[in-house]
């Protein structure tokens, strides 16, 4: 009896670290052939695509890819801008907004929260046509404002991060500041902030996850080469004029996912245990 | 006293919101509110800023659900989003319960999960067009890959058939999405109470049995959410169909969204169709959301009525304390 479990348990995990290495290799296979394609010329590519070994081409393929419209310095730079001040107010301002959601008693509270709930699914699509017309009337097309601004209201954040004061924010804290005679804000600032800085960092690496990656309304809103984002500049690439180019194409998305990859390696953890958590998509 | 207190704090929770509420305004509700009007109008035409309601007032929503190309944008996401979603919910159910079996503890699952997960966040752009070179013909690292193993012996031109695209666009997203999904179920598993395990274990439960009988079912909301996220995301899918065959060949990866884009900021400027389709797909999320949002909405009104009583019990024992000092 004893025997027959154990053998079924080896036969357990033949099956199962099979199954993940395959899966493994698979998250890897594709981003390792791109890598390793960078550095390789277009003949070499030609003659065999697939290959595990870097060769000696990246510097023509740097040459190749800088000659035309892909201008990575520009897209990182642009990607930067966009992100890094989005994260800023959607962290900023969705603490404050679940700091009233949860420490205040108003009336309309409930009715707010239900609200957030609601409006949580609602993707930037729907709104697209009246949203760009909007922007074009008012000359802020190709503006990174239209970009930034409305990560003021991100509803799933406010949502990730009540859930996280109620569990942890502890009310008395907030009493006792105001029995020291500190303001509503000066509380908020520099008592309920610092508690929520695991929830904001969370929340932080998401959202700049997501506005780095994201095409739809930038592709709408950008007209202005010198304004286009990452995932803009990465479109370009499949264009005609680097339709030969296998190399420097292969180059140029290595260039575009670097970052992300060091920062992913850097911040597994918390992106992973950032997941399990929030169970909210960014 | 206390009332008084009540009165004089509650002004901040509007206060606070304020920032959100008005941004929420002006850039999220008005543009929707704005796309709907659109929807009405005859306004077409890049750079025009005029525009008047139309004498039919359905006529461009009556167009629209006849277009061929929306009718198959639609069925298309429909054919992707599923081809995608049932190997993705297969395979991280399988994971999870691999993952949180009791009985053998698999080595390595943190190390696992960071691989699984890693594809969702990179950017998509980049890895429709990774894609899209791994898949070139006659000479690509797919085709060359196949070849060696001897599954094929001569290269397929993968990107010219219908299916193929379909399949293709399906499979990236499978490959994007079941990590996370994986994720969000093995937390969900840590959630049960092991209690419910532990006298299933002394009953003498098979691990399989454990699996169907205490962990599927207590999965329930999680699934569900699971399920009515994806679809949603299904129906906004944007980047991959775009970008790795610009939606065809021949429409084959055509999604709703392209669909949106294409009629909208290409070709004739058609902003009031695209309008008109955006429109519909808005009906069909709130339908999904108002699904999702009837089953969470009791667990969080349970948890703040919760919330207000503790809050309420712990005011009263501070104030005691409070007057028990003076």
């Amino acid at each position: 009896m004893k025997q027959r479990s154990k053998s079924k348990s080896i036969l357990f995990k033949v099956v199962v670290y099979s199954v993940c290495l395959l899966l493994a290799i698979l998250s890897v296979l594709p981003f390792w052939v791109m890598f390793v394609n960078a550095t390789r010329d277009t003949y070499q590519i030609q003659q065999t695509a697939l290959s595990l070994i870097p060769s000696t081409h990246l510097m023509d393929n740097i040459k190749i890819l800088l000659g035309k419209t892909f201008d990575p310095m520009k897209g990182l730079t642009n990607s930067m801008i966009v992100s890094v001040s989005s994260t800023l107010l959607t962290i900023y301002f969705s603490a404050l907004t679940a700091y009233a959601l949860v420490a205040y008693n108003w009336k309309l509270r409930s009715p707010f929260f239900t609200f957030i709930l609601a409006v949580m699914m609602i993707p930037a699509q729907v709104s697209v046509i009246g949203f760009y017309q909007f922007m074009y009337k008012i000359g802020m097309t190709n503006n990174f404002l239209a970009l930034i601004l409305p990560s003021v209201a991100a509803p799933a954040a406010v949502f990730f991060m009540r859930q996280f004061m109620l569990a942890s924010l502890p009310l008395e804290l907030i009493e006792a500041s105001r029995i020291d005679g500190a303001s509503e804000f000066y509380t908020f600032n520099k008592i309920v902030l610092p508690i929520m800085k695991p929830a904001m960092a969370t929340q932080a690496i998401f959202t700049f996850v997501s506005s780095w990656n994201s095409l739809f309304l930038p592709l709408v809103l950008l007209t202005d080469n010198d304004k286009y984002t990452m995932p803009i500049m990465v479109s370009l690439l499949r264009g005609d004029i680097y339709k030969t180019e296998y190399g420097a194409v292969y180059l140029g998305l290595a260039l575009t996912v670097l970052p992300l990859f060091i920062a992913y390696f850097l911040l597994s953890r918390y992106i992973i245990e950032g997941v399990a958590l929030g169970g909210v998509k960014g | 006293m206390k009332q008084k207190r009540n009165v004089s704090y509650a002004k901040y929770g509007y206060i606070f919101s304020l920032p959100f509420i008005i941004v929420f305004a002006i850039f999220s509700l008005y543009p929707i509110i704005y796309t709907g009007v659109i929807g009405f109008t005859d306004y077409k035409g890049l750079g025009t800023t005029t525009w008047h309601f139309l004498d039919e007032p359905f006529k461009n929503f009556v167009t629209i659900l006849n277009n061929g190309s929306f009718r198959q944008a639609l069925k298309n996401t429909f054919i992707i989003w599923t081809l995608n979603f049932i190997p993705q919910i297969l395979m991280a159910l399988l994971l999870t319960a691999w993952f949180t079996s009791r009985r053998n503890k698999v080595r390595g699952k943190g190390f696992f999960k960071v691989l699984f997960y890693m594809p969702n966040i990179i950017t998509a752009a980049s890895i429709a067009i990774l894609f899209y070179a791994l898949f070139s013909y006659p000479v690509g690292p797919v085709n060359s890959l196949l070849m060696q193993f001897g599954i094929i012996d001569k290269p397929v031109y993968f990107l010219v058939s219908k299916a193929n695209a379909r399949a293709i666009v399906a499979f990236i997203q499978f490959w994007m999405w079941y990590g996370y999904t994986m994720l969000i179920l093995t937390s969900g598993v840590m959630g049960i109470n092991p209690e419910i395990y532990e006298a299933a274990e002394i009953d003498g439960t098979s691990g399989i049995q454990t699996f169907f009988y205490i962990t599927l079912p207590n999965l329930k909301t999680i699934l569900l959410y699971v399920l009515i996220t994806s679809m949603i995301g299904g129906l906004n899918m944007f980047d991959i169909p775009k970008l790795f065959m610009q939606g065809g060949p021949d429409n084959s990866t055509l999604t709703t969204s392209v669909f949106i884009y294409n009629q909208a900021f290409s070709g004739s400027y058609l902003y009031n169709r695209a309008a008109a389709a955006s429109m519909i797909m808005f009906v069909i999320i709130a339908i999904f959301s108002g699904i999702l949002f009837y089953v969470m909405r009791d667990k969080s009104e349970i948890e703040i009525k919760k919330e207000a009583k503790r809050a309420k019990k712990e005011r009263m024992r501070l104030l005691e304390e409070q007057e028990a000092a003076q």
